[in-house]
This record gives C-alpha cells, sequence and structure tokens, in this order.
C-alpha cells in the first residue's frame, strides 16, 4: 500500500479534543492535498472525525471551517495554480472557499466506532486512559474489514502496553504531537520493538509533509516531553512549598514566587504554575498517575495538585482557546490573582506581589525576557551573560533561579540515563520545540 | 492642454493618519473608525481652515472601492455627515482606481474653470484594513482588466509590478536595480518620520537601506521580483484640500501666500485591455506629465519637488525615466545616488509617499496635492525641504491601475 492509498481511509478517534481536533486538521489537510492533485482525480479521500460527543463534533467542525480558510490564505499563491484550470474560481476569494469546502469534504464526523472499520490507519487521540485505549484499539483491529495502522497520540502510556493489550502486533506506533498540534512543530515518535519498518517510514514521511520535528523517544512512560515537565512541575510545586515554610509566608505567595522565579529568571514562555494550568491540573495529575507505576524508584505525583483537584480548581482551556482559571486566576490571558489553599479563594496579586518581589531581590541589569530573545541569534551570549550574574547574587530570586536551573539539568540527564532520550540533544529540541524554551535544560549556564 | 483661462488655487489641506501596520495605535483585531469617521475628519479639518461650510459651493469624494472594502457606495450622501450646511448643495465622488484622489482634483479645477463654483471641497478617502491583505489583493485588483484576474497572481498589483520589475532586472541589471530600489524605500522611511500623519511615522529601523538591499524577492513567499519592502501598504485614511477661484480665496479670507496655484494640468488614459508596449517603461505618466508642464508653460528643470505614484518602489525608478530627469536604464542609479532624497536634487514623495506614508488608494492624489501645498506655503513642518527661487514649481502625479488612469498638475505658490 502506497503512502496516498494509506491515507485514503483513515479515522481520528477524539476527534474533536483539543489534540485530535488539531491532528485531524492537519490529515484533512494533507488528505485534500492528495485529492487535489491531477491523478487523483477519480480517488476518494475519507477522514472520520470520531467522538462520543455529538456537540464537540459540531464544535469541531467550525473550528475546521475557521483553521482551514487560515491555511488557504497562507498557501493562496500555491492554490491558484492548483485550480488553474477552474475557470469559474477566478479571486482570492473564489479559490479560498473552494478549498474550504474540498478539505471539509474529505471529512465525515460521526460519532459511530463502526465508521473506523475501513480506514487503513488510526489515530488515537482519546483520554490519557490505558484501559479505554486498549478496548477501543481493539474493537477496531478486531472488526476491521482492512490491515489499519494505529498511531497513538499518547503522552504518557508505553506504546508496548496498547500494543500487547489491544493484540496489535507491530502495527502501532506514537506519534505523539505537542499542543496545539496545528501550531507545535514538535512531534515525538516512539516506537516498540515490534514496530514495522513500513509504519515509521510512513510516520517519518507523514511527518516530513506536515513540516514537523521528529524527535525519537523510547517506549518509557511520559517519554521526553511530560518526562522533563512532569519532574519539573514537581520540582516548583516542592519548592514553593519549601519557601512557604522556611519564609514563614502563605502558600499562594510562594507559588506565586517561584512561578515568577520559573518565568522570568528561567527566561520561559510562562511559569511553572501557569503552564500547569494551560495544560489542566487535571490533565497533568492524570499523566503523573499513568507515569508513577512504571517507575519504581521515584514517586511521580504531588499532593498539591490532588488538593486543587478537591477544591475543584482544574485550569485547562475553554474550547475557545481561553484559559480557564487554575493555581492563577486569568483575566485576558494575564494572571490577575493565585489561589488561596486554605480559604479556597483567589488572592488579587497586587495585594502582595511588592512584597514578594521585594524579597525575591531585583533582577540584575544584564536580564533578559523570554520574548525578546527567543528569536536572538545571540541568545546563548546573552542568557550566559544573565546566569552568570544570578550566579554572583545572594538574592533569594537568584538563589531558587540557579538551583531549579540545575533540577532541570538534571531532569533532563536522568531521561538519557535512564534511556528515555538516546542523547541530551533529543532532550533540548523537545524543549525548545514542544515547549519553547529559550535554551536547552540540559546547558553549561547554571554549573 | 491649453494655458489655464482663469486662475485655480488649493488650500487648507488637511490629512487624517494613515493607518495601517506600522502606525503604534494600529491594532488589526481592534474595531476601527470607518469611511464616515475619515471623510469627516478630513472634510472638518478643511472647513475649519476657510471659514466654515458656508463657505462651500460643492464637494466631491475621490475613492476607488468602498462598494467592496466597506459595502458602501453612493459616498457624495456622506458629505453633509461632516457639515449639515454642506447638505442641498451638490457633492459628487469620482472613481479612476488609486487615480481616484487625483480625478477629484480635476472635478475641482474643472468646476472652477467652468464658473460653475468659487470653493471646491475635494476630499479622498479609502478604508481598505476591513479585509485581509489576501481579500484586498482581490478589491485592488478591479484596477486592473477583470478578464485577466485569473491569469492573474493571488497578490495581483504587485504580480503585475514584480513583472515589470523583472524585465527591468534583466535589461538593466538586478544589482543596481536592487540599489536604486532599496535607496527610495529608504527615502520613504526618512520621510515618513518627519511626518506626524504618516504610516511609517514611529518607523525605527536602525538602517532601512541595509534591510531592503538584503532582502531578496522570494515567489515562493510572496511575488518574483519584488520584496514586501518594495510595496505600499494597506491605509485607512483620508485627506482633503479646498481648490478655489481668486473670488473664492476673498470669500474664504484665505491669503494668496497659503496657496498653490495650479499653473497646469494633465490627464491621460491608456488602454486598460492592453498590455504594456514595454514593461520597463512607462506610457501614460510622461504624456501626463509632459502635458501638464507643458500647459503651465514649465520644464522639470523649473520644478523643485516632485509626488509620484510610488505604490511599488519600482514605479518610482519608472517614473524617475518617464520624467526624463534619468535616461532609460538609469533611474535606478539616479535614485541610488541620492537624486530624490530629500537633500538630493529633486526631492521626491518629501513625506513619505505611498510606500512611506501610506496609500489609502483613493485618497493619494488629494494627500498627493496636500503635501505640494505644505511643502511650497512653508507649512510642511518637520518634513519641511528648501524650494528655491529658480525652481519654485512642484508636480503630482497620480496614477490609477497599472499607468492606466493618470493626473498630473503642475503648482506654485500662489
Amino acid at each position: 500500500m502506497t503512502y496516498e492509498e494509506r491515507l485514503q481511509n483513515v479515522s481520528v478517534l477524539g476527534s474533536a479534543g483539543k489534540m485530535g481536533s488539531g491532528i485531524l486538521l492537519l490529515t484533512a489537510v494533507e488528505m485534500a492535498d492528495l485529492a487535489l492533485k491531477p491523478e487523483n482525480k477519480d480517488k476518494s479521500f475519507v477522514l472520520n472525525a470520531i467522538d462520543v460527543s455529538p456537540e464537540g463534533l459540531s464544535g469541531l467542525m467550525k473550528y475546521l471551517k475557521e483553521q482551514v480558510r487560515k491555511v488557504a490564505e497562507k498557501k493562496t499563491v500555491l492554490l491558484r495554480k492548483i485550480y488553474a484550470d477552474r475557470d469559474d474560481l477566478v479571486e482570492n476569494y473564489d479559490i479560498i472557499d473552494e478549498y474550504i469546502f474540498d478539505v471539509m469534504n474529505v471529512v465525515r464526523p460521526s460519532t459511530d466506532l463502526e465508521a473506523t472499520y475501513n480506514s487503513n490507519l488510526v489515530f488515537e487521540a482519546i483520554i490519557e486512559n490505558k484501559d479505554l485505549k486498549v478496548k477501543l484499539l481493539s474493537q477496531i483491529n478486531n472488526n476491521s474489514t482492512t490491515d489499519p495502522w494505529f498511531f497513538t497520540n499518547t503522552s504518557s502510556v508505553p506504546i508496548n502496553i496498547l500494543e500487547t493489550g489491544a493484540g496489535l502486533d507491530g502495527k502501532i506506533i506514537g506519534f505523539h504531537f505537542y499542543n496545539p498540534p496545528a501550531v507545535q512543530r514538535l512531534v515525538e515518535l516512539i516506537t516498540t520493538d515490534k514496530t514495522t519498518d513500513e509504519i515509521k517510514e510512513f510516520a517519518l514521511t507523514y511527518a516530513k509533509n506536515l513540516r514537523k520535528t521528529i524527535v525519537p523517544s523510547n517506549d518509557h512512560a511520559g517519554f521526553i516531553g511530560n518526562g522533563h515537565f512532569m519532574r519539573d512541575a514537581i520540582h516548583g510545586m516542592n519548592e514553593a512549598e519549601v519557601l512557604a515554610r522556611e519564609k514563614n509566608i502563605p502558600l499562594f505567595q510562594a507559588i506565586y514566587m517561584i512561578n515568577k522565579v520559573s518565568q522570568d529568571y528561567l527566561v520561559r514562555p510562562m511559569g511553572i504554575f501557569q503552564l500547569i494550568d494551560y495544560v489542566g491540573i487535571d490533565v497533568v495529575s492524570f499523566i503523573m498517575s499513568v507515569m508513577n507505576p512504571h517507575h519504581e524508584d521515584e514517586e511521580i505525583s504531588h499532593q498539591l495538585l490532588n488538593k486543587m483537584l478537591e477544591q475543584g480548581v482544574k485550569g485547562g482551556q475553554y474550547s475557545s482557546g481561553a484559559q480557564k482559571d487554575g493555581f492563577l486566576k486569568y483575566k485576558g490571558g494575564r494572571p490577575m490573582a493565585i489561589w488561596d489553599t486554605h480559604k479556597q479563594e483567589y488572592v488579587e496579586l497586587e495585594k502582595f506581589q511588592d512584597d514578594c518581589n521585594e524579597m525575591l531581590g531585583s533582577l540584575p541589569d544584564s536580564a533578559v525576557a523570554w520574548k525578546a530573545i527567543v528569536r536572538n541569534k545571540k541568545k546563548e551570549e546573552l542568557i550566559a551573560a544573565f546566569v552568570n550574574d544570578l550566579k554572583s547574587m545572594e538574592a533569594l530570586g537568584a538563589k531558587l533561579a540557579i538551583k531549579y536551573g540545575k533540577r532541570s539539568k538534571e531532569i533532563g540527564e536522568h531521561l538519557v540515563g535512564q534511556s528515555v532520550a538516546h542523547n541530551t540533544d533529543d532532550v533540548n529540541t523537545v524543549m525548545l520545540t514542544g515547549f519553547f524554551h529559550a535554551y536547552g535544560p540540559v546547558n553549561n549556564f547554571f554549573d | 492642454m491649453k494655458k489655464l483661462r482663469k486662475k485655480v488655487y488649493m488650500t487648507a489641506g488637511y490629512n487624517t493618519v494613515s493607518l495601517g501596520t506600522g502606525r503604534r495605535e494600529f491594532h488589526p483585531k481592534k474595531p476601527r473608525p470607518g469611511l464616515e469617521h475619515y471623510i469627516s475628519e478630513a472634510g472638518k479639518g478643511v472647513l475649519k481652515q476657510i471659514g466654515g461650510a458656508d463657505n462651500v459651493d460643492e464637494s466631491v469624494i475621490g475613492n476607488f472601492m468602498a462598494a467592496r472594502f466597506n459595502k458602501q457606495a453612493n459616498l457624495p450622501g456622506f458629505v453633509p455627515m461632516i457639515d449639515e450646511k454642506l447638505q442641498w448643495k451638490p457633492a459628487a465622488s469620482v472613481e479612476g482606481a488609486c487615480g481616484s484622489g487625483g480625478l477629484a482634483l480635476t472635478y475641482g479645477i474643472r468646476s472652477v474653470l467652468a464658473e460653475t463654483a468659487d470653493v471646491v471641497l475635494t476630499l479622498g478617502v479609502e478604508v481598505q484594513n476591513t479585509v485581509k491583505a489576501i481579500y484586498g489583493a482581490d478589491i485592488l485588483a478591479g484596477a486592473g482588466w477583470y478578464q485577466k484576474r485569473k491569469q492573474g497572481h493571488a497578490y495581483f498589483f504587485p504580480g503585475q509590478f514584480s513583472d515589470r520589475a523583472g524585465v527591468y532586472y534583466e535589461k538593466y541589471g538586478f544589482d543596481k536595480a536592487r540599489k536604486g530600489m532599496a535607496r527610495w524605500f529608504a527615502n520613504a522611511m526618512e520621510n515618513a518620520r518627519l511626518d506626524e500623519t504618516a504610516q511609517e511615522h514611529h518607523n525605527t529601523l536602525p538602517d532601512p537601506y541595509a534591510l531592503a538591499l538584503k532582502m531578496k524577492p522570494n515567489g515562493a513567499a510572496f511575488v518574483d521580483h519584488l520584496t514586501v519592502l518594495d510595496c505600499s501598504k494597506v491605509s485607512d485614511g483620508a485627506s482633503g484640500i479646498a481648490i478655489c477661484s481668486e473670488e473664492g480665496l476673498k470669500r474664504i479670507g484665505v491669503d494668496k501666500k497659503d496657496t498653490v496655484e495650479v499653473m497646469g494640468w494633465a490627464q491621460v488614459i491608456r488602454d486598460i485591455t492592453n498590455e504594456p508596449a514595454d514593461p520597463a517603461e512607462l506610457e501614460a505618466i510622461p504624456r501626463a506629465a509632459k502635458e501638464a508642464m507643458e500647459s503651465a508653460g514649465v520644464t522639470i528643470d523649473q520644478i523643485g519637488t516632485i509626488e509620484t505614484h510610488d505604490c511599488f518602489s519600482i514605479a518610482g525608478i519608472l517614473a524617475v525615466e518617464a520624467l526624463g530627469l534619468a535616461p532609460k536604464g538609469k533611474g535606478a542609479d539616479w535614485v541610488a545616488e541620492g537624486n530624490t532624497s530629500r537633500d538630493g536634487y529633486m526631492p521626491m514623495n518629501t513625506t513619505g509617499g505611498l510606500i512611506g506614508w501610506g496609500h489609502p488608494t483613493g485618497a493619494t492624489g488629494v494627500h498627493q496635492a496636500v503635501t505640494i501645498w505644505q511643502q511650497l506655503t512653508g507649512k510642511a513642518n518637520k518634513a519641511q525641504i528648501e524650494i528655491s527661487d529658480d525652481r519654485p514649481y512642484g508636480m503630482t502625479i497620480n496614477m490609477g491601475g497599472d499607468d492606466v488612469t493618470v493626473i498630473a498638475v503642475v503648482f506654485k505658490r500662489g
């Protein structure tokens, strides 16, 4: 079966979700582009968008339409060539509208799993529930009229467990997009001992056509990305608790301070607590619970997450992409307050942030902001100078930052030591492209 | 064109800000002022300087495509919104693509010459940020022949002038052409920074010339032979000026020294269904300029400053050659040598032109007249250049489409 034949019938499970919708969008565009080739004029291309939620599927179609328009607007020059023989399509307006139709026309939204039984390729992007994943993959595999390949977007479940559980015997590969898939360039590729070369080859071609950066990860729960993020988050939460105890301050103030240190001092796009909110406190907790049993000598969980969830604070995002309140409360995407787990209410930043900032001490003149330097060719030098100044300072913020940076490096090296990543370059690539860090965790800045 | 049989003056020029990317107050996702605001602001800006709406006999608006950018036609109906006293008086709108503003000038001039009006409130307006550039390209393509749209580039007009640039590179050399075009861009930025209403007023590029020279055209991302820096931007804006007879000036109480006199003008049309005979050469602009200068009884060496229609940097270079300032193929060198810079032999587009000040398409012709009025009467503030006594004339050249509808006007201080 050729690449094109493989893509003639595809299903995405969980297609109304945050990850599934992005995967569906990218795949729909890839399939429509194949369908529009003159030699494929008489072939059908079908993409089943499967989800349990009819409302979700309805929202998905709206999302698709908006996103495909953006895609089309960016490649109108090319589309004018593709539709050159269509005399009825004259203006960019006409051409873009037609392309949107052609992409949407590939997609078949359905709540019925049977729709997947004719697919050559099945993307799995449902919730991080191993048993449910196994159940669905096994059901499709057993009922399929073809001999499908399975791509799973799991960010934490070892692929070999899904493979064995669902009896897929080499027909599965981990193809882990980052959130949001339409924007993030990174894909972690995870093979099992049995994954066939054909699947791997197809996956690489598909990733290339989607203009994704592939980083291979070994089949360890959490892989590289969550392997780093979850441990980094645990470090952040521990640090906040220690800080609150040592300085005898409320935890919410310590959360504010660690969030600030992990953003401003570590030159990251967002602080660690904001990142947990972005992913969702519930999702982070769930990923940890999937990873934890696979790490016998290490505890991957944190009671603070459980406490937040008990108090009904979950973070995550609205379908519009707007940030829900979590550790931090947001207005227009900007943090405005921090959750107080004692009083179970948000405390406005303006009531305490000056005091906290004073405790942290001021940043050196060499401080650089993530946004200002992330695309700067000399960023390595600038960051080195900044971190060097931090190292020479006695201020609390500087001390916390150095400790944080060292721990981040330790986690990165641990991932290589545990054979999750092949090398530290791969760890750095994941954090640079998947988490938009300005520098990789394995560096010499903090030594 | 014969010498004008009656004296015609322009005064009380006014420009709104040219709003679009580059201006700090521009946010693509936030609501912005509409057509109504721009017509009103520019109209009021002129009326304030001429003693109010009572003094106006009639009004004219130059506009290209409000019918598509704003889903609005019948623009004369908006004139009384400027001032209720303009209601029940005549008003018209004129269209000749990006030459609409220039046509509005000729409308006012004709009315004064015909003695049907002594004071004509003359406006130009376009509000284009209502759609993304990729759709705006469709709308602006209306300035070309629709039958050619299908074969044209997604960015139709950049595509047209890219073709011209491509032929120019081939005939005369890529490197020197790019040097001239980079200098053209750098001049536009330098001048625009001096004018508070310019779209590039806030421009802070450390070295515009080096940047423009370094950036190479990339056909995969845009068009084959131009970069984005070779192009005027998408703009919202309006300009206004009063066109008056001598009697009109007395009525509004404006001293002649605060006016410019229209010494001559011309308007020519090239067949829109024909391709240019030689893409590296303009045909309508040299004819219009020649006729306007003949009408004024002046030669190019008596002209001290020119506002020319640089919708693309290559259009500026080709205009330099069309005006005879440099031989064919040498325009790029002439510009590269600094002759069109604000301290050069022939300062051109001294408030930034279309690339620097902005290009609200239907307003551009009027904006050009406002700039010449400012320069010749000493009202250009920071953008002021020196006008010498032996070269006291100024000229505007406004072009609609690809060298199709061209209006040239020669001015001297009144």
